[in-house]
């Protein structure tokens, strides 16, 4: 099957709805969305306080964010598999090869790239919002929430980045979901062991739809960021 | 008259470098006084101070007869009494109606009426609705006057209040600020058009590379 020919198949699978791809595409969004909104709760605050605040080793926090930001994803795979395998620490929880894992899998992969990407925007934030919103009477947490607003638009493009990081990501869902079919498979992990198969037109399917959801993902931040 | 202020060997650091060194100081409850000096003498972090935006390294200050206990929750409530108008002004996102009523909304306060009052003080209510963003450095400043308006706080703090007007805007500028005076308001401005401060002060400090050279 040449490159055109997996393309309309690819169309024909989609406009047919077929269930192996619907079913990758809701558990991938499912995880990625829930890590995304696990990792941006763990790592914004984290980020935003290291970009904010003044103290002795602020350097040395920041080299260690930025380095964990590069961490790869099997890395990360095999250390929550080795921590949730049965003879692991949380062996005794059952959750490995579930979406649980895969959901603390990608957290632990995202926080990092959130923080790192929340302390870059803190930090460059202008001194006067925070400095105008104490002024004019806001509680220290007040003009936390203001300068939060200020900098919404590359808050969102923070979030977008990071979902499309997860979105994207092969190392930890394979490892730790081990790419059972309805319950664990996702886009990326079907798309790999498809083209393994040699079943190009599934893959090929599935790799227009985890475009066209990166693109829809970036196109809604964009909208929020310019709106009010 | 009681003393809005009253500071005592205060010293301000920043960086590690002491930026300010103020060993008297004391300023009039109700009175415009005009802080004046040459770029980097120091004014605007006096102006600072007095906003309780930055705390000093050592020394005292006292206001309305209070002393204030820097880090304290009680900041707050102390900064709700003083606003500072900086001379660069940051502007919020959104309109500038929703930037002049800032103030009001962090106090949980409902009051369109202060805000149209104070748009209407500096001449902006026909462009209430415009973004703020899109405003001219002249208009940003009025904006600046406006969101600290409609506070009517006890103590306004300007710094080059007028720096980036156009002639014809000086007056009106100058008006809200002899207005605020009249109201009892005190007014601490900085400025180095020693003109404007003998227009609207009735007392003058003279700094001079961080340190006070009168008062």
């Amino acid at each position: 099957m040449d490159l055109g020919e997996a393309v309309l198949a690819a169309l024909r699978l989609i406009a047919a709805a077929d269930a192996a791809v619907i079913d990758a595409v809701r558990v991938s969004l499912q995880v990625a969305l829930v890590a995304t909104l696990l990792g941006t709760l763990v790592g914004a605050p984290l980020g935003f306080a290291v970009g904010t605040a003044a103290f002795r080793g602020r350097r040395a926090v920041e080299i260690v964010l930025t380095t964990l930001t590069a961490l790869p994803t099997v890395v990360v795979g095999l250390l929550v598999y080795a921590a949730l395998s049965r003879r692991g620490p949380f062996g005794g929880l059952g959750l490995l090869y579930t979406r649980s894992a895969m959901v603390v899998g990608q957290t632990l992969l995202i926080a990092p790239l959130m923080a790192t990407l929340t302390m870059a925007l803190a930090s460059g934030a202008d001194v006067r919002i925070r400095e105008t919103a104490l002024t004019l009477g806001a509680t220290r947490l007040g003009a936390v929430w203001t300068l939060l607003g200020e900098l919404r638009r590359g808050a969102l493009a923070a979030v977008a980045t990071g979902f499309g990081r997860l979105i994207s990501e092969l190392g930890v869902a394979l490892m730790v979901g081990g790419n059972i079919e309805g319950a664990t498979r996702t886009m990326t992990t079907a798309i790999a062991l498809e083209t393994g198969k040699g079943e190009f037109a599934l893959a090929m399917a599935l790799g227009l739809i985890l475009l066209a959801v990166a693109l829809l993902v970036n196109l809604g931040a964009a909208a929020l960021a310019a709106s009010r | 008259m009681s003393d809005a202020y009253a500071l005592r060997d205060v010293r301000v650091v920043l960086g590690g470098r002491p930026v300010l060194d103020v060993p008297a100081l004391r300023l009039a409850a109700g009175a415009t006084t005009a802080l004046v000096g040459a770029n980097g003498a120091g004014k605007s972090t006096l102006l600072r101070l007095l906003a309780f935006l930055l705390p000093p390294a050592a020394g005292a200050v006292t206001f309305a007869g209070v002393p204030v206990t820097y880090g304290a929750a009680g900041l707050t409530a102390l900064r709700r009494r003083v606003t500072y108008v900086a001379s660069a002004p940051y502007l919020f996102r959104g309109t500038v109606r929703h930037n002049v009523g800032y103030g009001l909304r962090v106090r949980r306060r409902h009051d369109p009426a202060a805000v149209e009052a104070a748009l209407a003080a500096v001449d902006l209510a026909a462009l209430a609705d415009r973004p703020a963003r899109t405003l001219s450095s002249g208009e940003a400043q009025r904006v600046a006057l406006a969101r600290a308006l409609a506070l009517a706080p006890e103590v306004m703090l300007f710094d080059e209040p007028t720096a980036n007007l156009d002639r014809d805007s000086v007056p009106r500028i100058e008006a809200a600020l002899a207005a605020l005076a009249r109201r009892g308001c005190t007014v601490v401005l900085a400025t180095h058009d020693c003109e404007q401060a003998a227009r609207l002060a009735s007392a003058a400090v003279t700094l001079g590379d961080g340190r006070l050279l009168t008062a």
